[in-house]
């Protein structure tokens, strides 16, 4: 369906990546914000704030993260799209909730504007060192989808692409920005709301009486209901059956949680999106996301001054890992470089994806600030020889 | 409340009036012989029914523990959450669709220690919901430890040579923080409790029920209180209902007295009133009132 226009900025702008995204989040429907101050991520929630009462519907500021994170998953249920916003200290604090969102399959997008860690570590500087964290950090088995926009564009379209990811499948959607993005101004070009194609909620058109809230349909993702409808329907963080109700046996755990990790999986190649460049006949490959993939642009572009067959796959998404790619890669080229604004994340990924037919080299950066390109050409120098 | 409700049900070939509130395919439960949750269910349900209560817009929220099962067992639209959060989530239910009336049904240690921010921030806020407490005055589903509530010097698995740190008022805290109708029953005053609830039904804003419940296998058996029996001849013999009692004055001992009633029933505006007034007033025309949020 297409985007309600009440709340697309259609038009051209000047806006940094945090406003941007909030636009995004406007666009793509979302009509309720729980938040809680954090830099530098706050001027997403205070522009929903101002924006949303004249496009109808709610922000609330929470007393903590651990409210807010949990807020806008009732507001899914009574009917909303939602999303939070937060960073680093905040991002740890929802951890326990976005394991709710998964194993109730709520529909949410969770916006963690990185910057230095650990702990309270650089406030207002950037870094990348949550991505393992959005897909590992709560307990249990789960998959979630990761997007990494690495401009202020990119961060309207995406969260777009994050809302409707998160309806799709029903699960949490990371939106793993940096700091640098969230605070860099660009122009940024808002659509007219009949060009912006949005995922409404898999509502059951089921009857009450042949209504199960957790049953599937074939595609492994199960219809929802609201509150307020007349299902009334069950939802627990339990282990639960195919109504809802909590079944705490072997085999009914191992039904529910693999078919959580599988409607992903099976979809990964579908929503593992990579920006590719000049890969046919590369001897490196530069894999980067975010803030990190337009210092890396520079980096290659130098080392192919200098004659270096570099080519360049920047992550869009980070989680599900595009594997397959790298797989394939590994059997062609030399070797991977991996810059990223922490001590070696997603380089681990696509170690692993390469099983060893290709070398991969990290150049790594505790955060802080983006990496001198000159630190990035070393390395790729280094791995063509 | 009008005993004439119970014949009326039991004409319609129903075997117990509260039968229809239950999802009996979830039966037997998973409370303990003597346990009072059961016994709050059945005052909750008859509430239901004086109220005539539009079941349909009733939503029901709890948190973790013994109490936070109750979601599982009412036939209604029904979220067991995650520890301490049940407040949190039925704040963004009642939000995003006002029109539902949400409860929030959990025990003491959910509610006012590991959501005891969540609580008085909805207190203060004043938001339109209905929280039923029930105080076993320990964590039970956990085994028998510690709570914000359990009096001093009970013996519990974690201090078991006696409590010896205050608890928690749970009445004085919420109209502290700002609750529009603060009640508290014993699981012994099981008509007076359903009223309570129906009037909560009818207030708008932030309302607290607690309900004192006795926990024979781990607080009476560790405190050699007895059993349920006996927990039900002490609420019997030790409660004093004391209607506007200030709260400061009905903090709870291990065997003392039990001061029940209706502390508090005031009006102040509730949370979306306000935020309505705020918008119309700052934003004038620009100000668009919240649809339905159903994005389907």
């Amino acid at each position: 369906m297409k985007a309600d226009p009440r709340g697309v900025l259609t038009g051209v702008h000047f806006i940094d990546g945090d406003h941007a995204c909030c636009e995004g989040a406007l666009a793509a429907g979302a009509r309720f914000s729980a938040g809680y101050p954090i830099t530098p991520s706050t001027e997403i929630v205070e522009r929903f704030a101002s924006r949303v009462p004249t496009v109808g519907g709610t922000f609330i500021q929470m007393e903590d993260e651990l409210a807010a994170s949990i807020t806008l998953q009732g507001a899914v249920w009574g009917g909303a799209k939602a999303f939070t916003v937060t960073s680093g200290p905040g991002f740890s604090l929802m951890m326990e909730h976005i394991g709710y969102a998964a194993m109730t399959e709520t529909p949410c997008v969770f916006v963690d504007v990185q910057r230095g860690g650990p702990s309270t570590g650089l406030p207002t500087l950037p870094a990348q060192a949550d991505m393992m964290q959005a897909r590992w950090g709560s307990h249990g088995d789960y998959e979630t989808i990761a997007l990494c926009p690495n401009s202020p564009q990119e961060c309207f379209d995406l969260t777009i692409k994050a809302f409707n990811l998160a309806e799709e499948f029903r699960v949490p959607v990371m939106f793993m920005m940096d700091e640098v993005v969230g605070h860099m101004t660009e122009k940024v070009v808002i659509p007219p709301a009949d060009q912006i194609e949005v995922v409404p909620r898999r509502h059951t058109r089921k009857s009450v009486e042949d209504y199960l809230p957790y049953e599937t349909n074939g595609d492994q993702v199960p219809e929802m209901a609201h509150a307020g409808e007349g299902y009334k329907f069950h939802v627990t963080g339990l282990t639960h059956d195919e109504r809802g109700y909590p079944n705490m046996t072997p085999p009914v755990q191992d039904k529910l949680v693999r078919r959580l990790q599988s409607k992903i999986r099976d979809a990964a190649d579908r929503i593992a999106l990579i920006e590719e460049e000049q890969l046919e006949g590369a001897d490196v490959v530069v894999v980067s996301y975010g803030i990190t993939s337009r210092v890396a642009q520079r980096a290659i572009e130098a080392a192919r001054e200098q004659g270096l067959r570099v080519g360049k796959l920047r992550l869009i998404t980070a989680w599900p890992f595009p594997e397959k790619k790298i797989r394939e890669l590994a059997a062609k080229v030399k070797a991977f470089v991996v810059p990223e604004l922490n001590l070696g994340q997603m380089v681990r990924e696509v170690e692993r994806a390469a099983a060893g037919r290709a070398k991969t080299f990290a150049v790594s950066h505790a955060g802080g600030g983006v990496h001198n390109p000159q630190d990035i050409l070393k390395v790729i120098v280094e791995a063509s020889r | 409340m009008s005993d004439s409700l119970i014949p009326n049900v039991l004409s319609n070939d129903v075997g117990n009036p509260v039968e229809p509130f239950l999802r009996s395919d979830r039966m037997p439960h998973i409370w303990c012989p003597g346990c009072g949750i059961g016994t709050t269910v059945n005052s909750f349900a008859r509430a239901l029914i004086e109220s005539k209560i539009d079941l349909q817009s009733l939503a029901l929220v709890s948190g973790i523990g013994c109490t936070g099962r109750v979601a599982g067992y009412v036939k209604l639209d029904s979220f067991h959450t995650t520890h301490g959060r049940a407040i949190p989530f039925a704040t963004g239910l009642k939000l995003a669709n006002p029109k539902l009336n949400v409860v929030v049904y959990s025990g003491d240690g959910d509610l006012s220690a590991i959501g005891g921010n969540h609580l008085i921030h909805a207190a203060r806020r004043n938001i339109d919901l209905k929280v039923i407490c029930v105080n076993n005055l320990i964590y039970a589903m956990t085994g028998g430890q510690t709570a914000p509530t359990t009096p001093d010097d009970s013996i519990t698995s974690t201090n078991p040579y006696g409590v010896f740190d205050p608890s928690f008022n749970l009445p004085h805290l919420v109209e502290a923080a700002g609750a529009v109708y603060v009640a508290r029953w014993t699981t012994f005053h099981v008509r007076q409790l359903a009223r309570s609830i129906s009037e909560a039904f009818k207030k708008k804003g932030f309302s607290f029920i607690e309900v004192i419940s006795p926990c024979p296998t781990l607080y009476q058996r560790r405190n050699k209180l007895g059993d349920g029996l006996d927990a039900m001849k002490y609420y019997k013999e030790k409660s004093k209902v004391r209607h506007g009692a200030p709260t400061s004055e009905v903090g709870l001992t291990m065997t003392g007295e039990i001061v029940v009633g209706k502390f508090v029933d005031r009006d102040r505006p509730d949370y979306q009133t306000l935020m309505r007034a705020q918008f119309a007033e700052s934003l004038g025309e620009r100000f668009v009132e919240q649809a339905e949020m159903v994005c389907s």
